[in-house]
């Protein structure tokens, strides 16, 4: 198997009927599926830009995702806009992926129009005229190799500035092929999809649906806001299988929902994407003692996985769920900071190898070059690792560890600290929304944020200080209403910094400014 | 009625509740104004905000919250 597009294809043979995709207002079978990808590809090809990106800019619906196989169809690749996002960053992004082409519809064509692209526009009321060209679509397969790209999504990088992983058939397949057969997929699974298509979690879902023609139903994002009927519409879909990051989670455990709507037709429960708090799943796995929960690491770059952890014991509330152990045909390095391979119980960045890894990162070889490099163990012949700049450490199971970023990990008074332990002692202090820790190097002073509608920070104080040593304590404790969150829902810990140093930190006179004054 | 426009204006001060008519579609209220919400009707009102009601139609605007209230206190 060299294209992911054959997935679809053994799909809409074997189960031309059945639903492949649906939201809470329309679905799409197989059938349909294949056709509609198959016209749009007709269409893209005819002019003439193969193996270039498309940049599809819809709403999150099944048709939508038989845009992106269309644009896959076509020999191209595809880049899933967030229709959402701010102006300015969709400009950045179609500056850096300078697409041949953009796909969208007629409900977001103001929002394109606010952009500076100006190459050609597709529009999907325009696409399933004609009945695809079948000889077209044959001769582009038959030049089609398994390290072409399939899509390109961004991430935002840590200076802000997005970065698009460039990921090929090849990586989306060794991964499928693991996620298919460690879990059991078939089928018979239906997967509520939580996750934004402009996310690589969603890439478990999509292509984990087309391979094993299974079901997924796209969960409206409203029932995350307002969760009365949430675990209803699972409920009514069938749904046995999840992929959530843990925030998602966290709205059941919050809000108690299975204390009124049981849930035990839930097979698989998979996370990933943040660090998930022990008492959220303690909360899940209480409900649902039959169901299997399985931690998940990795980031964009290895298509998205790269180690995972079936849980399999109780965790105490403060404890860190372990990321485990690799993934089949993926491997995983701890490296020391002086370049050799971490002893047990020693904390190295972890590294990882094989086909799971990326291509790269789009129009940027110096960003590619830096967290892209040749394996530090291994001088013999060329070997391409990537450098997750996670510090990972194997516990006495020999199961890895998520520490921290390498970005977080800090020297404060002397000692080395991890912020992410300091938050797992927030976490299990009482009924915390969400917190981070940063560290301001300048005042060299912890600085904790946190959100909690019941907790106040004398609380938080005092079991910090029946947890933590004395050196990693915060020097601040600050309530916030709203914790801020990134695009893809994660803590976004450069906002919550810019935020303390124009508003809590103690004013400082600038020096730069009082001189030219 | 002025109780609650309080309250909203506490969440965000930069919207006029007694117009707006759709606060999640509008990215007004989101999960996490919810969460910070919720106590703060239940003990103003004294009610008890279950689960079941957080449903979009019990939030689309002011005056869809507050006939939830008048609602959970006459059943309370």
């Amino acid at each position: 198997m060299k294209n992911i597009l054959e997935y679809l294809e053994n799909a809409a043979e074997m189960f031309p009927e059945k639903i492949a995709f649906a939201d809470e207002f329309s679905t799409i079978t197989y059938r349909e599926l294949l056709l509609k990808a198959q016209m749009i590809g007709s269409v893209l090809i005819r002019k003439s830009i193969g193996r270039s990106p498309v940049a599809v800019l819809l709403g999150k619906t099944p048709e939508s995702l038989a845009a992106l196989m269309g644009v896959v169809y076509s020999g191209c690749f595809y880049t899933v806009l967030d229709a959402e996002m701010p102006a300015a960053r969709m400009n950045a992004i179609l500056k850096d992926l300078a697409p041949a082409a953009v796909l969208t519809d007629q409900s977001h064509e103001a929002q394109l129009k606010q952009t500076n692209f100006n190459g050609p526009v597709l529009f999907m009321e325009d696409l399933f005229s004609e009945q695809p060209d079948r000889e077209a679509l044959s001769r582009v397969r038959a030049k089609s190799i398994d390290t072409d790209p399939v899509y390109v999504l961004f991430t935002s990088g840590s200076t802000g500035v997005p970065k698009g992983v460039v990921v090929c058939h090849r990586s989306v397949i060794a991964y499928t092929e693991w996620v298919g057969k460690t879990f059991h997929l078939n089928e018979n699974t239906v997967f509520g999809n939580q996750t934004p298509f402009y996310f690589s979690m969603s890439v478990l879902d999509l292509f984990s649906t087309l391979r094993n023609a299974a079901t997924l139903y796209i969960i409206p994002k409203k029932l995350f806001v307002f969760p009365a009927k949430l675990i209803d519409f699972l409920r009514e879909r069938n749904v046995n299988t999840l992929y959530w990051v843990p925030s998602a989670l966290a709205i059941v455990s919050n809000w108690k929902l299975f204390d009124y709507t049981p849930a035990p037709f839930l097979q698989t429960v998979l996370f990933a994407g943040e660090v998930m708090p022990a008492k959220v799943l303690n909360y899940w796995a209480a409900h649902l003692p039959e169901t299997l929960f399985a931690n998940l690491y990795g980031p964009t770059e290895v298509t998205d996985i790269c180690a995972y952890y079936v849980v399999n014991r109780v965790f105490d509330d403060a404890e860190s769920i372990p990321i485990g152990n690799a993934c089949d045909n993926c491997d995983v390095l701890v490296v020391t900071p002086d370049g050799r391979e971490a002893k047990p119980g020693e904390e190295g960045e972890l590294l990882v190898r094989g086909s799971f890894l990326a291509m790269g990162y789009y129009n940027n070889p110096e960003k590619t070059a830096e967290s892209f490099v040749q394996n530090p163990l291994n001088p013999y012949f060329p070997e391409p690792v990537y450098k997750t700049g996670d510090i990972v450490k194997r516990n006495s199971l020999g199961e890895l560890l998520y520490v921290t970023r390498k970005d977080f990990q800090i020297k404060h008074m002397g000692y080395r600290i991890e912020l992410g332990e300091i938050e797992a002692c927030v976490y299990a202090s009482g009924e915390i929304e969400s917190c981070a820790a940063i560290y301001d190097a300048d005042a060299d002073q912890i600085i904790l944020f946190y959100q909690s509608g019941t907790v106040d920070s004398p609380a938080i104080s005092e079991a910090l200080r029946n947890r933590l040593p004395k050196y990693m304590l915060p020097s601040r404790l600050i309530r916030l209403d709203h914790m801020l969150y990134n695009q893809s829902g994660k803590i976004d810990r450069n906002r919550l910094k810019l935020k303390y140093e124009s508003e809590y930190k103690a004013a400082v006179p600038h020096k730069k400014g009082a001189e030219h004054n | 009625m002025d109780k609650l426009l309080e309250i909203l204006r506490g969440v965000n001060p930069d919207v006029d509740f007694t117009k707006e008519k759709d606060l999640f579609g509008s990215h007004i209220l989101d999960s996490l104004s919810l969460v910070m919400l919720i106590p703060d009707l239940e003990e103003t009102f004294d009610i008890e905000i279950t689960p079941a009601d957080l449903l979009p139609e019990n939030f689309e605007s002011a005056e869809t919250i507050y006939a939830m209230i008048t609602r959970l206190q006459e059943n309370g």
